[in-house]
């Protein structure tokens, strides 16, 4: 075995254009296995943590929203947008069949804030009967919110326990939830007191961006969670025919585009890969046919100094295996080196929700892409060593 | 150590020709002995390298047997078959037989640690002493001239000790000077008790041979 590896070895250093062919070939294959697999978790886990994070069956919102806001365009590209109507809605909605919790949002966006140079949608729930803002906030706090605290998206770049100041008033940074790979990832979180001492706040500066509200009697939008037993759309349609002004959307048709989009850009990413993994196999298989016709003397030389069949492939398979071993490893970083650093240019680029999988997820893609690529070289030069293990070695040694 | 080839024949297919196979060696009987030097010649076709094949173990007969001591080479699996050349038959191989990816040194002790063992460095630089190319030790074999590369060659095949060596065309392509160095060299091998088959069409072989025999079209007959 020593002597087989240092063989190997030497025969890699002796042909190192050979060898580097072969190395850039098993690079690719992991590469294209490791940065795809990443690409497609990634995908998943956006759409997985956009599904979460909505959290409702069906949003109210009033029916300028129609025009003025599109949950899309607000989630993937962050433009913030506000709009009111009368607080009685939410009790209207609470009372409809099939309603299992109703919870008030109120939005606001800020004019500038200390933190950021765009400006920041400003989300205010309601502690009592918030089921949709407040599961994701434990995820990374337990405390409470008080008046004053606030909770920012996981691109707003502000250490915890810090202060952000909007309209002259600051605000306690009390957690940085995790990152959804949206628009919500930019935006800030508070309880409907926050939310009421900022607009008022904005009054005392006279920026008068919300002087016609009271936010004791209005709110943005109404979040319904529906009895498991009734059906989401059936509820829908009611608060549409019966409820005026209002317009209900059912959050799953809201980000249907959204899941359209990764399903097309998973497929696409898939597509690649299988290309990738078919093109490079068979230029992997072609290479190594050629190679071990170009390599039949030496081997008749190894079978003249005693060496058997078996030995002859065992060498060919240990070459393939050192080959494949250090270029998956080289695929594998470069892949990283592509995927973990630009993971926000990747996002912005797609305009899709792309959240990076967990660090276990990523050890085992590592495996699997590592053991896949020494798999399938080993494969390709196994029908290599097949091939050389049948050789007669008498004839090969007449041809000079 | 004896090699004896019993009814050795073998017939190779061909796709053309008024008959689908042809047949390379017939029914071949001939013995080996410890301490001579065996020459074989003919022209070129005659079968000649087709024999010393079958006699090295490397390409299996159509029907006979070879005898390596009283092991019959050809009753023996590949492992164990390739486990006895590496013992027992050194092979000094027609043209260019060198691992470019290894040094000259490492190309000798081939044999010798294929199978772990570790080679005796004193030893082995006598043996490139003797066949005078012990200041190429360590280059490769790319930088060799034909006759030393043929050299390199015969020290591998000493290099494992074994005891029946079978060169084939050694003086191929080598000039006066060097054929004469390569087949004294082979003399003095079989002189220290070693059995030596050299298989060629180099008229002035014959005089460092103990036996001559010669293959005409397949059969073998002693001269």
């Amino acid at each position: 075995m020593r002597f087989t590896l240092s063989l190997c070895r030497k025969n890699l250093i002796g042909r190192p254009a050979r060898a580097c062919a072969m190395l850039l070939l098993t690079a690719f294959l992991s590469f294209s296995i490791f940065g795809g697999s990443v690409a497609i978790l990634s995908l998943r886990n956006g759409l997985e943590g956009l599904e979460s994070r909505l959290g409702a069956d069906v949003i109210a919102m009033p029916y300028e929203a129609k025009t003025k806001f599109d949950l899309n365009t607000a989630l993937l590209q962050g433009n913030p947008g506000y709009f009111y109507m009368n607080r009685s809605y939410l009790d209207q909605i609470a009372g409809i069949e099939g309603v299992e919790k109703v919870s008030a949002q109120l939005y606001l966006a800020s004019a500038s804030a200390s933190c950021c140079s765009y400006a920041v949608q400003i989300i205010g729930f309601e502690p009592d009967t918030d089921f949709t803002i407040q599961p994701w906030i434990r995820e990374s706090y337990s405390g409470t919110i008080g008046e004053g605290d606030i909770v920012i998206g996981a691109n707003i770049s502000m250490p915890v326990s810090r202060t952000l100041t909007f309209f002259g008033m600051d605000c306690t940074v009390v957690a940085q939830l995790e990152s959804t790979g949206t628009a919500l990832d930019n935006a800030v979180y508070g309880n409907i007191d926050t939310i009421k001492r900022l607009i008022a706040a904005s009054e005392e500066r006279g920026l008068n961006l919300f002087s016609n509200i009271n936010p004791d009697t209005v709110i943005s939008s109404v979040l319904v969670k529906v009895y498991d037993d009734y059906d989401a759309e059936a509820v829908k349609d009611y608060i549409n025919v019966h409820v005026r002004h209002v317009v209900a959307t059912q959050s799953k048709n809201m980000i249907a585009g959204v899941a359209d989009g990764l399903s097309g850009a998973s497929r696409i990413v898939i597509a690649l890969i299988a290309a990738i993994w078919a093109l490079c196999l068979c230029i992997m298989m072609i290479a190594n046919t050629l190679l071990m016709n170009e390599r039949r003397r030496e081997f008749a030389i190894l079978r003249v100094a005693g060496a058997s069949r078996c030995r002859l492939g065992g060498l060919v398979m240990a070459e393939s295996a050192l080959i494949d071993l250090i270029g998956s490893v080289l695929g594998v970083a470069l892949g990283a080196l592509i995927v973990f650093p630009f993971t926000g240019a990747i996002r912005h680029g797609i305009g899709l929700p792309y959240v990076l999988p967990a660090y276990g997820t990523v050890a085992m893609l590592v495996v699997a892409s590592l053991l896949l690529t020494v798999l399938a070289g080993s494969l390709t030069s196994a029908i290599a060593a097949v091939r050389i293990s049948r050789l007669d070695t008498g004839v090969i040694l007449r041809e000079g | 150590m004896q090699l004896v080839a019993e009814a050795l024949r073998k017939d190779f297919f061909r796709s053309s020709g008024e008959s689908n196979f042809f047949t390379a060696v017939h029914e071949v009987n001939f013995t080996l002995e410890e301490g001579s030097l065996v020459e074989i010649c003919g022209r070129s076709g005659s079968g000649k390298t087709t024999l010393l094949n079958m006699l090295s173990g490397l390409l299996t007969p159509t029907s006979g047997r070879v005898l390596l001591g009283n092991d019959d080479l050809y009753a023996m699996n590949d492992k164990a078959r390739s486990r006895a050349r590496n013992r027992s038959i050194g092979v000094i191989p027609q043209g260019q037989s060198a691992l470019h990816s290894l040094t000259v040194w490492e190309n000798v002790v081939l044999p010798i640690e294929l199978y772990g063992k570790r080679a005796d460095g004193a030893r082995i630089d006598m043996l490139l002493e003797r066949v005078g190319i012990a200041h190429l030790a360590n280059v490769r074999p790319s930088e060799l001239s034909g006759g030393e590369m043929r050299r390199m060659a015969i020290a591998r095949a000493l290099a494992g000790d074994a005891p029946i060596i079978m060169a084939d065309e050694p003086t191929g392509d080598l000039d006066d000077e060097n054929t004469e160095i390569v087949l004294t060299l082979l003399r003095e091998i079989a002189h220290a008790g070693r059995a030596v088959l050299l298989v060629t069409h180099e008229a002035e072989a014959a005089k460092y041979a103990d036996a001559v025999y010669r293959m005409n079209a397949g059969v073998l007959e002693r001269q």
